[in-house]
């Protein structure tokens, strides 16, 4: 059925990427259509933690969008509903001994001149941001930048805010294309959609969305488990990590690594996330995963080893070889864009991201260099078809 | 804590041939079968004794000398339980009571059955074939006042019966009951079970002023031939609606309690005719006072810990969904078999075929031709009373904004309609990431059925990787990988 009202862009994915897009996109005065096989957030949006950080994220373009986010998403917290949670709690990031609190030194310097706001909390003070913080530790860094939005919510209204229309449980079978190459829409089981531009926010599965439009692009999974305690009365204030993490967020390795991510919620339980391993589209439980939280988090919150988990889930982050999003225009197949490939940091980046999109759509200036970013970059010796882009 | 799970000598010993979950009457059944089939089983069951929730057992201390008064053939379930202890002091079985099992995890002929005792971590199990046979829950439809104390579960009336021999209502045991004290219970909701639950109130001395059946009869004329094939169900039927007219208790057919009154508990309810669609017919509502109300719609599977491997799941005809099963009840998985209830809800009768079916199975035995024409026949009846009794989508009509569908995380009606209508949501999932509805203690066991039928989706399956509530503590000694 063709559409009467063809939109000046058609968005795959309504997760929280496809999301902000098409919010940005009609700020920027585009009519958009998003299209999604599932529901809303029915994807890695809403397995994710709503982790909205900074700390974790060394000097260099990464951090350069994800401070813009943090910008974007004060702003945001203002226009959306209280429904959405943005809780601007901050971020602990603990160091075990003193050769882990020199290299987190380091880092935070690094951070800071990107202009991060790190402020190093001696031993004897981490008591005062997280009373029940294991004893024994060298330090920490305070990132009063760190947030957390509820990602479902985030997404659903954001999508309402943009006034899209949705086209939810039809699965783009077809990205379409004029003569000359150029795209001109996509076809679902029920309809066409024509429109002069299409974005690819299909994450975990933006390289099936690529190869549609018959472009390659090397976004695999990387499996994350986060457990969900039963509710209790404010136990952990902040984003509490070891020093560690930062290493396991950088790294492609595709063994499994953790280091607990500990916060409490709005609601009362207590989130522990989250693992790291590159496994495909694996939706099996594994109870090493569960152990390894399990222990990380009790090594930093002993309090919590008699409390119940009521829930354990998985996701499949968007993992592209560089640890960088794709974002921006295709200039293999004119009109295609890609906002995809965030790995785990989605939520966070989806502001900005959305305003680069919406940037590049409209012609205006783009709000940061939109260069590391290139979805036809090279990505290098790691991207080598794996058995893990099959399932 | 006594055990250290994360010391590898103390762990599993050698594995099991299988690891059956649950002794109720499938689990049970199968164990036995599957023991004197040459296996080597161990058993896991919540409970202290097996029997499941359909072979309950009156606490000792209450003295009751005649429980089999409140069951169904209770021979089937005591020859059973003394072959249970039989193969257990041979060495051939290990029943291990008292265990909830939060995962089963594996793969082939390798399995590792994960579970918990109230205190503590169990240790692992390790098998070569895993049996669910995990039973079901109660399938809650809510309505204003479903959550005011007087308010029970049909099931959970029954349960209460059985083993705690206490008459909702009253809270006390019926022999302990002064007459004027005996309360008035309203049976309500939709299915067989009404009536059984109906019976052994009225038979224990409660007064059952109605049996509200949302459901007519009508659709069972179009299973004649099944329902002619299973006469020992037509017997039972005949006589719960004998021993029910002797107490003067007639059901009101096509009928729901679309409200509960009270302030501290339920004093009335508010009782109207349904249109074929369970829609509630405007200005039919009239007033029934009581002092207790038991509710049912019939019964879930329990399906977590088989969905979390991956098993495949179907809709039933009752609406729920259940496991898809293999002539010899293997599910999609290798290695995972399923009986009883899992497979779809068919009563004890058929669970206990079912279970020696499985165990046939399992053993890779030739299932007796008896047993397969037991379970067709059983199982067809089955279908026609899930069909007859399946909820029409008009049920949804009997509730406002404003009550509660997610008892735990206190979510309204109206939230759930808004994440539907407003915000993308297309499913029971999605409905929960936007609302919490399904997050809370019993993880959407009570509110599922209701939450996927306002967000106009078919059942959704079960999906809970950890089956029930662990300790950070206990996870975080699991033997290392």
């Amino acid at each position: 059925m063709p559409n009467r009202h063809s939109p000046d862009v058609v968005i795959i994915g309504a997760g929280v990427v496809g999301a902000a897009c098409a919010y940005y996109a009609a700020r920027s005065g585009l009519t958009v259509a998003v299209v999604d096989r599932g529901p809303v957030a029915g994807g890695t949006t809403g397995a994710g933690e709503g982790n909205l950080l900074v700390s974790d994220k060394e000097a260099g373009p990464e951090l350069d969008l994800a401070l813009l986010s943090t910008r974007l998403w004060r702003e945001l917290s203002a226009a959306l509903p209280p429904e959405t949670e943005y809780e601007p709690k901050g971020g602990l990031v603990v160091a075990p001994d003193e050769p882990a609190l020199q290299a987190l030194r380091t880092f935070a310097e690094g951070q800071r001149k990107a202009g991060v706001t790190a402020a190093e909390i001696p031993a004897d003070r981490l008591a005062d941001l997280e009373p029940h913080l294991a004893p024994g530790l060298a330090g920490g860094f305070h990132y009063p930048q760190d947030a957390q939005v509820q990602p479902a919510q985030a997404a659903a209204r954001l999508l309402a805010a943009s006034g899209a229309a949705l086209h939810l449980g039809e699965e783009v079978t077809a990205i379409l294309r004029g003569p000359a190459g150029a795209v001109r829409g996509v076809r679902t089981p029920r309809r066409e959609l024509l429109a002069p531009a299409v974005v690819n926010a299909a994450g975990t599965w933006g390289g099936e969305a690529a190869r549609l439009a018959g472009v390659h692009l090397p976004v695999l999974p990387r499996r994350g488990f986060v457990l969900v305690t039963e509710p209790l009365p404010r136990v952990v204030r902040h984003k509490v990590y070891a020093a560690d993490y930062i290493a396991d967020v950088a790294s492609g390795s595709a063994a499994l690594q953790s280091s607990a991510v500990v916060e409490g919620t709005p609601g009362g339980p207590v989130l522990i996330g989250a693992t790291r391993e590159r496994v495909g589209f694996d939706r099996s439980l594994s109870t090493e995963a569960l152990r390894r939280l399990a222990a990380q988090a009790t090594a930093l919150f002993p309090v919590l080893a008699g409390v119940q988990v009521l829930r354990a889930y998985h996701g499949f982050r968007p993992y592209l070889p560089d640890h960088l999003p794709a974002i921006g225009p295709d200039p293999r197949v004119p009109g295609l864009h890609h906002a995809c490939g965030h790995e785990g940091a989605g939520i966070g980046l989806a502001p900005a991201t959305g305003a680069l999109v919406a940037a590049a759509l409209t012609g205006a200036e783009p709000p940061l260099d939109p260069a590391p970013f290139r979805p036809e970059r090279d990505f290098g010796p790691a991207d080598a078809p794996t058995q893990e882009q099959q399932s | 804590m006594t055990t250290s799970p994360s010391d590898p000598a103390a762990g599993a010993g050698p594995a099991a041939d299988l690891a059956v979950v649950g002794a109720g009457p499938a689990g049970l059944a199968a164990a036995v079968t599957a023991a004197a089939l040459g296996l080597t089983v161990t058993l896991l069951d919540a409970g202290a004794r097996p029997g499941g929730q359909y072979y309950r057992h009156p606490d000792p201390a209450l003295g009751a000398t005649r429980p089999q008064a409140l069951h169904h053939d209770w021979k089937a379930f005591t020859g059973r339980e003394a072959e249970l202890r039989a193969y257990e002091r041979a060495g051939r079985v290990r029943h291990l009571p008292n265990r909830q099992v939060w995962s089963v995890t594996g793969s082939g002929a390798d399995w590792t059955v994960h579970s918990r005792t109230d205190d503590e971590a169990g240790q692992p199990v390790r098998a070569r074939a895993v049996l669910f046979a995990t039973g079901a829950y109660e399938r809650q439809l809510p309505f204003p006042g479903w959550t005011l104390p007087g308010v029970v579960g049909a099931g959970g009336a029954q349960a209460m019966l059985k083993s705690g021999l206490v008459l909702p209502g009253t809270g006390v045991p019926p022999a302990r009951a002064k007459p004027r004290a005996r309360g008035r219970v309203v049976v309500a909701g939709s299915g067989p079970l009404l009536l059984a639950v109906a019976a052994s109130l009225a038979a224990a001395g409660a007064r059952v002023p109605a049996v509200v059946e949302a459901a007519g009869y009508g659709p069972y004329a179009r299973h004649t031939g099944t329902l002619l094939r299973n006469p020992a169900k037509l017997a039972e039927g005949a006589r719960y609606g004998g021993a029910l007219l002797r107490h003067r208790v007639r059901p009101l057919l096509r009928h729901a309690v679309v409200e509960a009154h009270g302030t501290d508990r339920v004093e009335a309810v508010t009782v109207a005719r349904l249109d074929h669609d369970w829609r509630p017919l405007p200005g039919t509502g009239r007033r029934i006072p009581c002092d207790a109300l038991a509710v049912g719609h019939g019964l879930v599977p329990e399906l977590s810990l088989a969905t979390a491997l991956g098993c495949a799941t179907r809709t039933a005809a009752d609406g729920t969904a259940a496991l898809v099963l293999t002539p010899g009840l293997r599910t999609s998985v290798p290695g995972v078999w399923a009986a009883g209830e899992t497979g779809g809800i068919g009563g004890a009768q058929l669970a206990l075929t079912e279970g020696e079916i499985a165990a046939h199975s399992i053993a890779g035995r030739a299932v007796p031709a008896a047993l397969v024409r037991r379970r067709a026949r059983l199982r067809a009846f089955a279908d026609a009373m899930g069909a007859a009794h399946r909820p029409g989508g008009g049920w949804t009509g009997w509730l406002p904004e404003e009550t509660a569908v997610c008892r735990c995380e206190e979510v309204p009606a109206g939230r759930i309609r808004e994440a539907v209508e407003e915000l993308g949501a297309t499913d029971a999932r999605t409905v929960k990431l936007l609302t919490r509805a399904g997050m809370g203690w019993c993880q959407g066991r009570v509110c599922g059925p209701a939450v996927a039928a306002l967000a106009g989706g078919g059942p959704a399956a079960d999906r809970r990787p950890l089956a029930c509530p662990v300790r950070l503590g206990e996870l975080a000694e699991l033997p290392v990988d």
